[in-house]
């Protein structure tokens, strides 16, 4: 398989001296679902942001399908971000917007601020977006403010705004930490066949083992600022975790 | 394992029972704010003798405004329309100035190159009260209202501009961050990651301000600016002060009105 995305010494330091990444070498291949997984405060949420430059790296190269994205500013950067969809934690939906409105703006990146201003949206944009309600099961809830819906439909929204932009690379930062059990699994399922069904790969930073190893096609174990596990999930043993999470009183 | 911790409880220290601080500087600042207080009353020649004397005089000017005479209404109704008209058009324009002032004045929003001119802006416009502004526009641009209005205007701009520059400095990044991330261009940000979470607060504030432009715009015509306050003036001048009671009942009468109309406005915007 073809690599769509491909990290070469990443490095990035907060603060000149403490370094937060210490040099991250990862390929992603087209497919696939990859998790990302390491105790708080290791790294994972600054890597995924990394690649889409909602923070700057100090050092090193994010190459996605050919583009050098490490460096651009401004309209380059902006049309790098259309292509890479996101979703957060905290969903991150815009609470006064109704769920339709949020959705579009995943199409802000190709209309200009006046058509954005007048609501004006392509036809076939709304249409992509009644698709996904569906996908995601809440058709009746499209005009709706966001900020009246549950924990798990939120994050539902948060996936079909990144789906919004037919993204190339889907990167969500730990998508389920704040959702119970069973929201967390059918937002991992949505993540998984959202990730197949439009052939693009997956990235997901998350705390869960379990929920990880039973989506992920591979796992990356994260500690300190560096990779230290990179494989399926059949092969992640214990010693890899305590490797990964230090200590060993929490496996038992 | 053993938990640890079990034998050290830790010991409040006895013997130390003041549970409230009290402040040695707080109290020596009101002895100082009483003492100043004292002492300008007697710099200003403000005695007991002057302020009986005061309330004699007062109450001959009341006995003098009864009853109101509205026989001058049409002076009386060409004026509160021209400060209508002052106040409405201030606040439209001000309104619609202090929008870019305060989006460029966000610190969360902008770099310190438009942060600092836009703040700067604003200060300018509050740093004088409406008549004083007022008074430079006539100069300007002549006596009348178009002087009242762009006083007032920048009056709105001073107001509204940091009301709105510090809700805009109070949003949740998060959702800036995620519209950000979908490749949006900056203005699209705005309408849609920022304008949506202070709209409340900006028709909040734009109700406010057309009541203080209300009240105002009665004031900046006593300098020459247009409006009532120019009749108003005038009848002090002329010793008709049952002609000033009816003005200023009126004036009471609309700024209620604007009361009224505002909180109507805010109930159809659910603020």
């Amino acid at each position: 398989m073809a690599v769509v995305l491909s990290i070469t010494g990443l490095t990035k330091a907060y603060k000149p001296g403490v370094p937060v990444l210490k040099g991250i070498d990862l390929d992603f291949e087209e497919r696939g679902l990859t998790a990302i997984i390491g105790s708080s405060g290791t790294g994972k949420s600054t890597l995924i942001r990394i690649i889409n430059r909602l923070v700057d790296p100090t050092g090193g190269s994010i190459l996605f399908k050919g583009q050098e994205l490490s460096r651009i500013e401004g309209r380059h950067l902006r049309e790098a971000r259309r292509r890479i969809g996101m979703v957060f934690q905290e969903y991150n939906l815009v609470e006064r917007l109704s769920v339709m409105e949020n959705l579009l703006t995943g199409r802000l990146g190709y209309i200009s601020p006046m058509n954005a201003w007048l609501r004006k949206f392509p036809a076939e944009d709304i249409a992509h977006a009644m698709e996904l309600l569906d996908v995601i099961g809440l058709a009746d809830f499209a005009h709706q403010r966001a900020d009246s819906l549950s924990g798990g439909q939120r994050q539902r929204v948060g996936i079909a705004r990144a789906l919004m932009q037919r993204p190339e690379i889907l990167l969500a930062d730990e998508p389920t930490s704040s959702l119970d059990p069973k929201t967390s699994v059918e937002i991992m399922e949505l993540l998984k066949s959202q990730g197949i069904n439009n052939g693009i790969p997956v990235v997901v930073n998350i705390h869960d083992v379990e929920l990880a190893k039973r989506f992920a096609d591979r796992i990356v174990g994260m500690t300190g600022g560096r990779v230290v596990f990179d494989g399926p999930p059949e092969q992640l043993t214990d010693d890899h975790l305590k490797l990964i999470y230090g200590g060993e009183g929490w496996l038992q | 394992m053993t938990p640890p911790g079990a034998q050290t409880m830790p010991r409040i220290p006895s013997g130390r029972g003041q549970p409230f601080h009290s402040s040695l500087q707080v109290k020596l600042l009101a002895l100082v704010v009483v003492a100043y207080a004292v002492y300008a009353l007697g710099q200003l020649d403000f005695s007991y003798d002057r302020f009986i004397r005061g309330l004699d005089n007062g109450a001959r000017f009341l006995s003098r405004m009864f009853p109101p005479s509205y026989k001058n209404w049409d002076q009386l109704l060409t004026g509160f329309i021209e400060s209508m008209q002052i106040a409405v058009l201030a606040t439209f324009f001000g309104v619609l100035l202090s929008l870019p002032v305060a989006i460029l004045g966000a610190r969360n929003l902008m770099p310190a190159w438009a942060t600092w001119p836009a703040r700067l802006i604003v200060t300018l416009c509050r740093a004088f009260n409406p008549v004083i502004v007022a008074i430079v526009f006539i100069k300007a641009v002549g006596f009348g209202a178009l002087a009242g209005v762009l006083a007032l205007v920048v009056a709105s701009i001073g107001f509204v501009g940091k009301l709105f520059m510090e809700a805009v400095e109070e949003i949740s990044m998060k959702q800036i961050e995620a519209v950000r991330a979908t490749g949006a261009p900056f203005l699209s940000v705005v309408t849609y990651g920022v304008l949506p979470q202070v709209i409340g607060r900006l028709v909040g504030f734009c109700t406010y301000q057309l009541d203080a432009n209300l009240r105002n715009s009665t004031m900046v015509g006593i300098v020459g600016a247009g409006g009532i306050g120019g009749a108003l003036f005038a009848a002090f001048q002329r010793f008709e002060y049952d002609f000033v009671l009816a003005i200023l009942i009126t004036i009471i009468a609309v700024v209620l009105l604007g009361e009224f109309a505002s909180n109507y406005v805010k109930r159809i915007f659910h603020v």
